[in-house]
């Protein structure tokens, strides 16, 4: 085993590319040094991105958010700037894990780990989030529900890094919220989970939505037909109603110790609809 | 496996050491360094008591490798005391009893001190909120609560 701490981009991805054996990436390790104490990994080589320029910074650019991927999720809960403009964002990786576990864990670490119940997954698909992925062949940006394929799966190819998490300018009169359900008030995993992204216009009607769940298929849903319940309306019954009916009816669940089928597709309709009223108020509407 | 030499700051000291890979903080802590502060409960980030602070920030050692300590400042439990003056934190948990066995009190200490460096006047809310990360199974917590708000009466004083 070789634990090596390369200083610039370029060098991460051609000592991963070049790598023999396991390779694993360590951020904040939260998820990465549990799986080695547990014995499901045992790295060749463990790649330390933290001393890579820019990747433990919040750059707020003419694009939007740069988040790099070295950025704890604590950091995220200071940035202000961040918080303004994406609470629901900030809100789900404020929920992972206890304060320790802040200082440490990161989003793109979350979205890499690939857990159907990841916390900030389904807020960052909602947001339309994209992850820019460094690589031997350059540079790519994909949207952020393209990274994880099926539980702990991810489609990064060999050599290939997220260099940070993408967030576009928001438009005048958006919101975002992200609501989870646990059995316990803290600390613990999703049992359900929705993020809720809206533009609204100047009348406040739903102008462009994006509807994300969680932990109810084997990776975060992005569902249409959810969106397309609340656009081109205000947030009336109806359109509430619609929107549960739909995210329901989306879900794909297990049925485990921590909630049945029948329970996950009633909850996901009940939280989807919760967070759009959060979403929708945080935008300005009435 | 060759060991990786790393050099960082402890408690205000300067200290060099060499580690395995995969060998996490805690350990070298515990096992190289003879800080036997920091424990370990559950060594998965779950129970706190491995708790130090890491350039400003509340971490579980037994989540943060050994080699990552790399030109970075650590605070442990054993760099609360001045001497023979006990930390507030230290004196209050003291006088409130608010340990028993003891295992998980070095965690508490430093998640307090970390807590209360960042808010010097928590409601009890907040100090339930902040300590979230660390479990006493002993206590019932109360005392805990009670001691740190203590302190922080103290420390406000100073």
């Amino acid at each position: 085993m070789r634990y090596i701490r390369p200083l610039s981009m370029e060098d991460a991805v051609g000592q991963l590319a070049g790598s023999s054996g396991t390779a694993a990436i360590l951020a904040g390790g939260s998820d990465l040094l549990v799986r080695m104490k547990g014995g499901f990994i045992e790295p060749d080589l463990i790649l330390d991105i933290k001393a890579i320029d820019g990747l433990s910074e919040i750059r707020e650019t003419a694009e939007g958010f740069n988040i790099g991927a070295a950025v704890s999720c604590a950091l995220m809960g200071e940035s202000a700037a961040l918080k303004g403009e994406w609470p629901g964002i900030v809100e789900a990786a404020k929920l992972i894990g206890s304060k320790q576990v802040q200082g440490r864990c990161t989003i793109v670490g979350n979205l890499c780990n690939a857990s159907p119940a990841a916390d900030s997954v389904p807020a960052l698909v909602a947001a339309g989030a994209r992850a820019l992925i460094a690589g031997p062949g350059g540079k790519r940006t994909v949207p952020v529900e393209a990274v994880p394929t099926a539980p702990g799966k991810t489609s990064l190819a060999k050599g290939e890094i997220i260099e940070a998490i993408l967030l576009d300018k928001r438009p005048p009169r958006s919101g975002d919220a992200y609501l989870r359900f646990i059995p316990r008030t803290e600390m613990d995993i999703a049992v359900v989970s929705a993020g809720v992204n809206l533009t609204l216009d100047e009348q406040g009607v739903v102008k462009s939505a994006r509807v994300a769940l969680g932990a109810v298929a084997p990776t975060v849903l992005l569902v249409e037909e959810a969106a397309e319940a609340l656009i081109g309306r205000k947030l009336d019954e109806a359109a509430l109603e619609r929107l549960a009916k739909v995210c329901s009816g989306a879900c794909r669940p297990i049925d485990d110790k921590r909630g049945t089928v029948e329970f996950r597709r009633k909850v996901a309709g009940v939280l989807a609809r919760r967070a759009a009223t959060t979403a929708y108020a945080r935008a300005g509407g009435k | 496996m060759a060991g990786v030499a790393v050099s960082t700051t402890i408690n205000g000291d300067n200290v060099e050491y060499l580690c395995q890979p995969d060998e996490t903080l805690l350990d070298v802590l515990r096992d190289r360094l003879g800080l036997t502060g920091a424990k370990e409960g559950c060594g998965t980030g779950d129970c706190g008591a491995c708790s130090i602070i890491l350039d400003d920030r509340l971490v579980c050692s037994c989540l943060v490798l050994g080699a990552e300590a790399e030109g970075r400042r650590i605070e442990t439990v054993e760099g609360m005391a001045h001497g023979d003056t006990l930390h507030p934190l230290q004196q209050k948990f003291l006088e409130h009893a608010a340990l028993q066995c003891g295992i998980c009190t070095p965690g508490f200490l430093i998640a307090a001190k970390d807590l209360l460096a960042k808010n010097p006047d928590p409601t009890e809310e907040e100090i339930r909120f902040g300590l979230a990360g660390n479990l006493c199974r002993c206590t019932g917590y109360d005392k805990i609560v009670r001691a740190v708000q203590d302190a922080a009466n103290v420390m406000k004083g100073a």
